[in-house]
């Protein structure tokens, strides 16, 4: 035990101090919480026939305010629209940072599928932007990063997955500061294969409710800056973990296996007991199987009493981009001492008994879960601590 | 953090249909298709796993590598915590492009869920963590070329914080017929073979 002590002591200890986001609801994050708060959501049924040939609910950001933000702080045009949201969620917060961006300052872009739309017009150049580290350059190059970035895609943990890998690389020392953008758009190609899955609601999402019935899909973009710098932080991150389940790649883990281990290996590096968490931010894409598989997994971990939220009935499921986004709103949560309604709920779905939030309340907020899981049997929980 | 040294154990390269394993080649044939060729290599070395011909060519380019450099290590009597860590330039393009063109014609429109689920280039982690049971950790990163430096400081993390007993990382990019996988096992039980190579003389082999 002291040899573990004195191990732990050794590491870093990790912090996020600057966080945004851009989504229907909002260009920062003070005016996402306003709108949650008044129990605004970002979905609405769209006519698109160049996205989808019927109408379908979808949380999309308006182009025109993209490109009106977008032409404040830069006169370039070469961008797509996915570049410019992501563009849009780190300028101020590297700005307002004072971070020099040098050698140990490093890049991370998540996303699952980037300018996939890239694809339709197939154009040489258009497809040379398909590629994730041409996006990731090209935002890179924008700030002037000096390391190379980062890409991860690991289907819908990934921007919550950035989270964990930004602590281990500080940890390791090779790093001081990262700067991660998570960012997905709503496209023909997603629609249509979350349609072809016949996992797409006909109506706003319900998460955790007995009618649900699929996913909305979505799109946003977040930002955040972990470091190893105390001063000004937000929230300290303190345990982290990434399991898969080895059981299925396009369906959950009927135990939930890989989320259970995910959160049990974060909760014991975090040192902390299941029962002290305050607040889970979890998944919940409002598919059948999915939300089934999360309450199996905290009901194993018998975290039944702790209020669970999904804040995909405010935004969608954005992808690569919601872990992230997900873990920007719920810092305020905690910050705020609030807890945020699990919009789209109504009467419970799933067969273990678990705590949904049914409407914004007051609570004292000292830990908190974030969890993901997605294509591919991956999930990832990470551990916050509020701080003192 | 506790730095302790962590050392290559195995590597595998598959590429101009032939794959090197730790140096010497056990598996080469005329030239042929990516298709053609992993069929063939698949029969090659018995391998009994029907749901191979059903994944796309970039989880079958990683199963392959895998499938040699875990098969002795893997012991089915207890859980085998290794971390898999890859990596590529293309992620799924190969198979978003053929994806892509099955919703781009209205009059031609066959959008298929086992096709959409490859334009993930993770799914190919799901398929190698199913196939040897590894309920570990893992993910996938892109770059524009190999980034050695990365993917061996990220495997000593794990290692060295105890998230991983060993872990599998390397490059496994495919698109339009062009492959390359490089493949290596790395843990901290000392291994002075390959004391003087590192990912990327290995990879350069």
């Amino acid at each position: 035990m002291q040899e573990r002590n004195r191990n732990h002591k050794m590491l870093r200890e990790i912090y996020i101090s600057e966080t945004n986001c851009i989504t229907p609801l909002g260009f920062d994050v003070e005016t996402n919480i306003e709108a949650i708060l008044r129990g605004d959501s970002g979905i609405q049924l769209h006519n698109d026939i160049s996205l989808m040939s019927n109408s379908f609910y979808a949380s999309i950001v308006s182009t025109e305010k993209i490109n009106s933000a977008f032409e404040r702080i830069s006169i370039e045009t070469k961008y797509s629209r996915l570049e410019k949201m992501m563009i849009l969620a780190l300028e101020p917060i590297i700005k307002n940072s004072g971070i020099e961006l040098n050698s140990k300052t490093a890049f991370i872009l998540s996303t699952t599928k980037g300018n996939v739309t890239a694809l339709k017009n197939d154009s040489e150049e258009n497809f040379n932007n398909a590629y994730l580290d041409v996006l990731a350059k090209n935002i890179s190059d924008f700030f002037k990063f000096q390391t190379q970035p980062i890409v991860v895609s690991n289907a819908c943990v990934s921007g919550i997955l950035a989270v964990s890998i930004a602590k281990r690389m500080i940890q390791s020392e090779l790093y001081d500061s990262i700067f991660i953008v998570a960012g997905d758009e709503v496209s023909e190609f997603v629609l249509s294969g979350f349609n072809a899955f016949q996992a797409m609601s006909d109506l706003p999402c319900k998460p955790y409710s007995k009618n649900r019935t699929g996913v909305s899909l979505g799109e946003a973009t977040a930002a955040v800056l972990i470091s190893a710098e105390a001063k000004n932080a937000k929230i300290k991150v303190i345990g982290d973990s990434s399991i898969n389940d080895a059981n299925h790649i396009s369906g959950p883990s009927r135990t939930g296996e890989g989320l259970f281990r995910s959160i049990q290996n974060a909760l014991k590096e975090a040192q902390i007991e299941a029962a002290k968490l305050d607040y889970i931010s979890a998944h919940g894409t409002a598919t059948p199987f999915n939300d089934e598989m999360e309450a199996i997994a905290f009901s194993r971990l018998g975290l039944h009493n702790v209020p669970v939220n999904s804040l995909k009935g405010f935004y969608g499921h954005t992808l690569g981009a919601s872990g992230l986004l997900e873990t920007v709103i719920a810092i305020e949560s905690a910050n705020q001492n609030k807890l945020f309604e699990s919009k789209g709920f109504d009467e419970i779905g799933v067969s273990e008994t678990i705590n949904i939030i049914e409407k914004n309340e007051e609570a004292t907020i000292e830990y908190f879960l974030k969890t993901a899981s997605g294509f591919g049997g991956c999930n990832t929980a990470v551990v916050f601590e509020k701080i003192k | 953090m506790t730095q302790n040294k962590t050392y290559i154990q195995s590597y595998i390269t598959i590429q101009n249909n032939e794959i090197v394993l730790n140096g010497t080649s056990v598996f080469k044939i005329e030239p042929t298709d990516f298709g053609d060729f992993s069929k063939q290599a698949y029969r090659n070395f018995e391998i009994q796993y029907p749901k191979f011909f059903k994944m796309d060519a970039l989880s079958k380019l990683a199963f392959l590598g895998s499938e040699l450099i875990l098969s002795p290590v893997i012991s089915t009597d207890q859980e085998n915590n290794i971390a898999l860590v890859l990596a590529n330039k293309s992620s799924s393009l190969d198979t978003d492009v053929k994806y892509q063109e099955s919703i781009s014609n209205k009059e031609n429109y066959f959008p298929s869920p086992a096709v959409f689920v490859y334009t993930l280039p993770n799914i190919c982690l799901g398929e190698i963590s199913i196939r040897h049971q590894l309920k570990s950790e893992n993910s996938f990163f892109i770059f524009d070329v190999l980034n050695a430096e990365f993917l061996s400081k990220y495997s000593e993390i794990l290692l060295n914080t105890n998230k991983a007993d060993s872990v599998l990382c390397g490059w496994v990019e495919y698109f339009n017929d062009n492959y390359k996988a490089f493949l290596c096992l790395i843990s901290k039980e000392e291994n002075e073979k390959y004391r003087n190579e590192n990912i990327n003389t290995l990879y350069n082999k």
